[in-house]
């Protein structure tokens, strides 16, 4: 068990630091800018129709208090810290009088629930294809190959827009914009959950096929590498069976196709959170656009922080997940 | 050199890569030649004309003609002026009068009209049709009737008392050939939203939006080498302290960073290159892991160590021995980075922290406008497709050079 206690705490040391970091940075890079933003906010809303000078000054006040802007920069970064870990992001702007942690938490049930399983399966799907190209090679290598390269480079949010405009504009199959019918108010009934099953249908399938492309392509790398490797060639001199060699190959190319996932699954999540504005999904992505269009502060903030802490837990689930397959960290047990 | 640039344009990959990339270069430079102005001028006055040939109405109306005795060209009038609306209420009335559709394909504008014709009495009144249907009906009558007749257009002018008086007949013969026709502008792709030139934009916007790519590839680039190869040359607590903040980096995402950042700075802040740099200083880290790790391999080679023995400089043994080593490595990185920046540029924009609007054309910009004017949902492909399909081949091209490079250089890959 030594091997693997050594390698989860330095990971998990890993994740608490990356965290705080994230933390000060979300803190630190709005406050370096020379705009005043409580001045910015109060301006947005005197031109909003707030035209009394006392309100603004009130308001003004109240932002300033509520921030904790007039104490020094450390009390505030305290204040930002207890605010956080109670949950306490402010109050939205945008949709005042809603505070910011409900906004999220009804926007992060939807993300999640749609690029979990979407980059997963995109996954899955773009290894053994990208495995298998490399294993046949001669002819379904050549088509697939092109495809694949020129798949993982249309962007998420453009793959989102072919989609759309192709099955939910042309076609009618499926609808086009939102988690579930406008008309409907989130219940737990059959024709709420086949409204969003058939909404989720578009979001769903071009996140799979953008990452299919980009896993594919590496995969086939990774296999093509393999099959040339000293080991395969012994194992074939030593007459073991194609079936059991491609099975260790797979193993094998597979291992660094789980730290890749770990390294990009920050770009991939950014994608698709684009790709969210594109079908107007509840999710953070749309949230985070409005939130942007609206000069929503509080909500920028709060859902930039909480896609760092997402992203932060699945790359330390899959160091994790990596620890436990890589046979190399099991043989430290043995040192 | 010269051996290395030969064995590259070797690798099928990375010539079709090569051609598309140039031939978007092309383009680039080429276009503007034939169609100067400024990119962001606004020349329609509606929004999303479609693509074509436009031929102004006043000049053509005013042009010699010449008459010319097509024999298809009135069925091709009323096929053209018949909406699929049309078509469709037209069989839904003979559905009413129990008139057989079948076998009836209503995009067979003959068939219809003989249907029409032989089934259509304005004098009835089907049951339980309200007024609007009625004279709906009756409107479509009058304009099929007025098609199949051919009956001329009257233009007319006001004489000096201010009386109508006729200047021109225009009858259905009547032809203009297009190049007595003083305007005549060719929009291959249509207007956007602004009613700008969308290919004028495109090839301006591809422009910009490479620039920022470059931009942005050379900043991640520069930072990332100089840090991989402190690290990986010095080591010791330098190396430490580098990858410390290499490996936070990694993981915190550049996208969160760049929304920021981005979102800091202002609107008014947020030129071209600036949003440029900021992408180039938020993704870095992929250069500078690898160039550090390839940097560790060289440092003890016999070659290194001479040159340490001969007291060469720190900035002479990196730039002189190791840099070599690297150089294809950093070159493949740096592509990579080229499309991933135009890539960040165009999500940017999209989300609305794009470079400031008024200024220059971008790739992400376009799409911005596009979404945010619904053209996906109107049918105005015109002002998105050609956008991803741009993005997406800059990206193709960068990435089929990549991998030519990888496979010319790293030879286990070789197929």
């Amino acid at each position: 068990m030594k091997g693997y206690r050594k390698y989860f705490g330095k990971k998990i040391l890993w994740f608490i630091i990356t965290f705080i970091v994230a933390v000060i940075l979300n803190f630190i890079l709005p406050r370096l800018m020379p705009v005043d933003p409580v001045a910015a906010i109060t301006g947005k809303l005197a031109g909003q129709g707030a035209t009394d000078a006392s309100a603004v000054q009130r308001i003004y006040e109240h932002y300033t208090q509520e921030f904790g802007l007039d104490k020094p920069t450390y009390v505030q970064f305290g204040l930002f810290v207890k605010n956080a870990l109670h949950g306490n992001f402010g109050i939205s702007f945008s949709q005042y009088p809603r505070p910011v942690s409900e906004i999220i938490s009804s926007a992060i049930v939807w993300t999640i629930a749609l690029q979990l399983p979407a980059i997963l399966l995109g996954w899955l799907i773009g290894n053994l294809l990208g495995a298998l190209a490399a294993y046949i090679k001669k002819g379904f290598d050549k088509v697939l190959l092109p495809i694949s390269l020129f798949l993982s480079n249309v962007p998420a949010f453009g793959m989102a827009v072919i989609m759309l405009v192709v099955f939910g504009v042309t076609l009618k199959i499926a609808p086009i914009a939102g988690g579930y019918a406008y008309d409907m108010i989130p219940h737990l009934s059959w024709d709420f959950i086949k409204s969003v099953i058939s909404h989720y249908q578009l979001p769903f399938w071009s996140i799979v096929l953008v990452s299919i492309g980009g896993q594919a392509v590496g995969m086939r790398s990774m296999s093509i590498y393999e099959l040339n490797a000293d080991y395969v060639k012994y194992a074939r001199f030593l007459g073991i069976k194609d079936r059991k060699i491609v099975g260790y190959v797979f193993r094998n190319a597979m291992l660094p196709q789980v730290t890749g996932l770990a390294l990009s699954i920050g770009t991939m999540i950014g994608g698709a959170l684009v790709a969210e504005i594109v079908f107007s999904y509840p999710g953070l992505g749309s949230t985070m656009y409005s939130a942007v269009t609206a000069a929503d502060y509080p909500l920028i903030s709060a859902t930039t922080l909480i896609i760092t802490v997402m992203v932060l837990i699945v790359t330390f689930v899959l160091d994790i997940i990596y620890g436990l397959i890589d046979p190399r960290v099991k043989a430290a047990q043995f040192e | 050199m010269k051996n290395t640039l030969r064995q590259v344009f070797h690798s099928p990959k990375f010539v079709a890569g090569f051609v598309i990339f140039a031939l978007i270069l092309l383009t680039m430079i080429i276009y503007p030649l034939f169609n100067p102005g400024n990119p962001l001028e606004q020349i329609g006055v509606g929004t999303f004309a479609k693509p074509g040939t436009y031929v102004s109405l006043y000049d053509a109306a005013k042009s010699p003609t010449e008459t010319l005795r097509l024999a298809d060209a009135n069925d091709k009038r009323i096929a053209s002026r018949l909406s699929d609306s049309d078509r469709v209420e037209m069989v839904e009335w003979f559905k009413i009068m129990n008139v057989s559709v079948e076998g009836l394909d209503i995009s067979d504008t003959d068939a219809l009209i003989d249907l029409w014709s032989a089934n259509y009495d304005p004098s009835v009144r089907p049951q339980g049709m309200t007024n609007a249907k009625v004279n709906y009906y009756k409107r479509l009558n009058n304009q099929i009737n007025e098609l199949r007749s051919g009956d001329s257009i009257l233009i007319a002018d006001y004489d000096d008392e201010g009386n109508l008086i006729e200047s021109k007949k225009i009858s259905s013969e009547d032809y203009v050939n297009t190049k007595s026709v003083a305007n005549v502008k060719f929009l291959p792709l249509g207007t956007d939203n602004f009613g700008r030139d969308v290919l004028k934009e495109l090839v301006s916007a591809t422009g910009t939006s490479i620039r920022i790519g470059l931009i942005a590839g050379i900043v991640a680039t520069l930072i990332g080498l100089t840090f991989g190869l402190l690290a990986g040359y010095v080591g010791g607590v330098l190396d430490d302290v580098i990858m410390f903040v290499t490996n936070i980096f990694t993981v915190i995402p550049s996208f969160v960073l760049l929304i920021l950042i981005t979102y800091s700075l202002g609107q008014e802040q947020r030129g071209a290159t600036v949003v440029a740099t900021v992408i180039g200083f938020t993704s870095w880290t992929w250069t500078a892991r690898s160039v550090r790790s390839q940097v560790i391999s060289l440092r003890n080679r016999d070659h290194v160590n001479l040159s340490k023995l001969s007291g060469h400089s720190l900035l002479r043994i990196v730039l002189m021995d190791i840099l070599p080593y690297i150089a294809s490595y950093v070159v493949m990185a740096f592509i990579l980075q080229v499309s991933s920046g135009i890539l960040a540029e165009a999500q940017l924009s999209l989300l609305g922290l794009g470079p400031k609007t008024t200024q220059v054309p971008t790739l992400g910009l376009m799409m911005n406008w596009a979404m945010l004017y619904s053209a996906h949902t109107n049918g105005s492909w015109w002002a998105y497709f050609p956008v991803i399909l741009v993005i997406s081949l800059i990206s193709f091209s960068l990435n089929l050079m990549n991998t030519g490079l990888d496979q010319v250089f790293n030879p286990t890959l070789r197929d």
